[in-house]
């Protein structure tokens, strides 16, 4: 049977019910080392574990979802992942994930550094402040965007660093890193055109010079 | 109600013919006391060694023939709880110099006949850990699935990683340090100086005598104090007072924390020697995992066990900041590490006391263990 030609996946089946995750894990290489920064509960290096025998270590700052992160078998330790990646020799992990945390992180470039320090690649991903939904609310309402996406209050979000797609790739240009992917998300399709307007979801893989 | 019967367990003696020490001299001969839970696998790949604290005993779980009481970590150690006696073979000793059993200072001196005393050598942490090796060595168990145990336990579990790296699959230190700060040898001190005090002591030479029960006493309270928090003291006491018969006597038991701490200091003399006390907290203060290896890193470098450690927010005896400094030399060295600040009210008493939690980690810890070393 044939089927009409189609881009290359458009549509990406979710892993663990994130279109995100599904991206990173085809990223992540069998058997490789792997740290995931603010890993939650533990789900997606519990899923590398197992389908792609990485050795997975993990950093969480709630204790309650490092709990749970241990009950999958996980070897996470409880952190925050702006202090917790001194300790590390450099490059001991083959890849190092940053899962929708960096607009989080206190200090986003010294994280992004640091990734790049411990680990040989790092696999990071991001919402899109740029998106066209979060320029047309700012416009219109002269508060702070506050979108589908973005539900929270300027006071309770967790989100204290709004970067762009475009943001990130000035970054990395700046500081030299070679993005060797670059995936970008709306709902649940790939998309390849002004990811800057319309993109919800960035997923880069970069490593340095 | 559910009611647990409990497991009736019997202490159990292994006698060896002599334990070098550190300090150069030889205990000829020893005795440990022990005790075990479950059954060995006929891999013999299902064995847990527990490490007690620095007044407990082999007694850690049961139901106890002798005396009738559960023991130290029978909330931990049972069927289906945290070390899951339907799944591993739990062995728990009383330490080197101890007096529940094991060669100590009250032992008899087989050369005089008389109990040790004063002549007792000086032990260290690291020949408790040799005779524990004795011990499973003769069990006939070549590798230990974990080493657990917390506070002094603790530091025994990580002088077992480094020391016998190929006999330990995985290490879980609780509440516990690398080496003791001012603060924990300072305490340590308070209680050593309330034994010698005593003149009942007489210089550690007391058995045919009185013992120096009201300096181990003190010794005890204030070791109380250290175990709890200022809020555990707080909900467990407050000012709360004892019931007064008559006025005017200043300085008699006014607190019900007082009435408490006098009560647990006097128990303690029961069943405790105040030359154990002596002997074991200096072996305790003397320990530094980092001796002879330079750095706490290159010290846990040797060890090839994968680590659970957890530490409790209200222990200011043993504070996380020492359970960190732990996870992070294994990180400098990317050893495999699980880490977890619990959050209790109990200060370091939290170990035996807040299982909950800790339950939840050491279960699926192990069992992640059991099922990769399989």
């Amino acid at each position: 049977m044939t089927t009409t030609a189609t881009p290359e996946k458009t549509f990406i089946r979710q892993l663990l019910g994130r279109t995100d995750y599904a991206l990173i894990s085809e990223l992540v290489e069998p058997g490789s080392s792997v740290l995931d920064l603010g890993c939650g509960d533990g789900e997606l290096l519990a899923w590398l574990a197992e389908n792609k025998q990485v050795t997975a270590r993990g950093v969480e700052i709630s204790p309650a979802r490092v709990q749970r992160s241990i009950a999958q078998g996980l070897s996470v330790y409880q952190g925050d992942i702006d202090a917790g990646l001194a300790d590390y020799p450099d490059q001991c992990f083959d890849f190092v994930i940053l899962s929708q945390t960096l607009q989080e992180a206190r200090h986003p470039l010294r994280v992004l550094r640091e990734m790049l320090r411990v680990g040989r690649r790092a696999i990071v991903a991001f919402p899109n402040f740029g998106h066209w939904t979060m320029r047309v609310s700012m416009l219109l309402t002269g508060r702070a965007p506050k979108t589908r996406l973005f539900p929270h209050e300027w006071h309770s979000s967790p989100n204290i660093h709004f970067l762009t797609i475009q943001d990130f790739e000035d970054l990395a240009a700046a500081e030299d890193f070679i993005v060797e992917r670059r995936m970008y998300l709306r709902g649940d399709r790939r998309l390849r055109l002004l990811p800057n307007l319309l993109a919800e979801v960035a997923v880069y893989m970069v490593r340095k010079k | 109600m559910l009611i647990n019967l409990g497991m009736t367990v019997s202490i159990q003696l292994a006698h060896f013919d002599s334990l070098p020490l550190d300090c150069g001299e030889t205990l000829a001969p020893v005795t440990v006391a022990y005790e075990t839970y479950g059954t060995l696998n006929s891999r013999h790949s299902n064995a847990i060694l527990i490490e007690h604290a620095f007044s407990g005993d082999a007694h850690a779980a049961g139901i106890s023939q002798e005396t009738g009481k559960p023991g130290w970590w029978d909330n931990m150690i049972g069927p289906h709880k945290a070390f899951d006696t339907n799944r591993y073979f739990v062995v728990c000793s009383n330490v080197l110099a101890g007096c529940r059993g094991t060669t100590g200072p009250g032992s008899i001196n087989p050369a005089t006949g008389k109990p040790y005393g004063s002549s007792f050598p000086f032990v260290t942490v690291q020949d408790m850990a040799r005779l524990q090796k004795k011990l499973i060595d003769h069990l006939g168990i070549e590798r230990l699935l974990s080493v657990s145990g917390g506070s002094m336990g603790g530091m025994q579990v990580l002088h077992w990683a480094v020391e016998y790296p190929d006999a330990v699959v995985s290490a879980i230190p609780i509440a516990s340090t690398y080496r003791h700060s001012a603060q924990q040898i300072a305490f340590n001190e308070v209680g050593r100086m309330a034994i010698m005090s005593d003149p009942d002591w007489k210089g550690g030479d007391y058995y045919d005598s009185e013992p120096p029960a009201r300096g181990l006493s003190v010794a005890r309270m204030v070791g109380h104090i250290t175990y709890m928090s200022d809020d555990s003291m707080r909900e467990k006491f407050g000012r709360r007072q004892r019931p007064k018969d008559e006025l005017g006597n200043g300085f008699s038991v006014d607190f019900e924390v007082e009435n408490y701490l006098r009560y647990r200091g006097g128990e303690f003399v029961n069943r405790f020697d105040a030359n154990s006390y002596l002997y074991i907290t200096k072996a305790m203060d003397n320990f530094d995992l980092t001796a002879g290896c330079g750095s706490l890193g290159a010290a846990l470098a040797r060890s090839k066990a994968r680590f659970l450690v957890i530490s409790f927010t209200s222990d200011w005896l043993y504070p996380s900041y020492q359970s960190q400094e732990i996870v992070r030399a294994l990180r400098g060295y990317n050893r495999d590490v699980a880490y977890c600040e619990l959050d209790s009210n109990y200060g370091h008493d939290a170990f035996l006391i807040e299982v909950g939690e800790q339950t939840e980690l050491v279960k699926h810890f192990l069992a992640n263990t059991y099922k990769k070393a399989a």
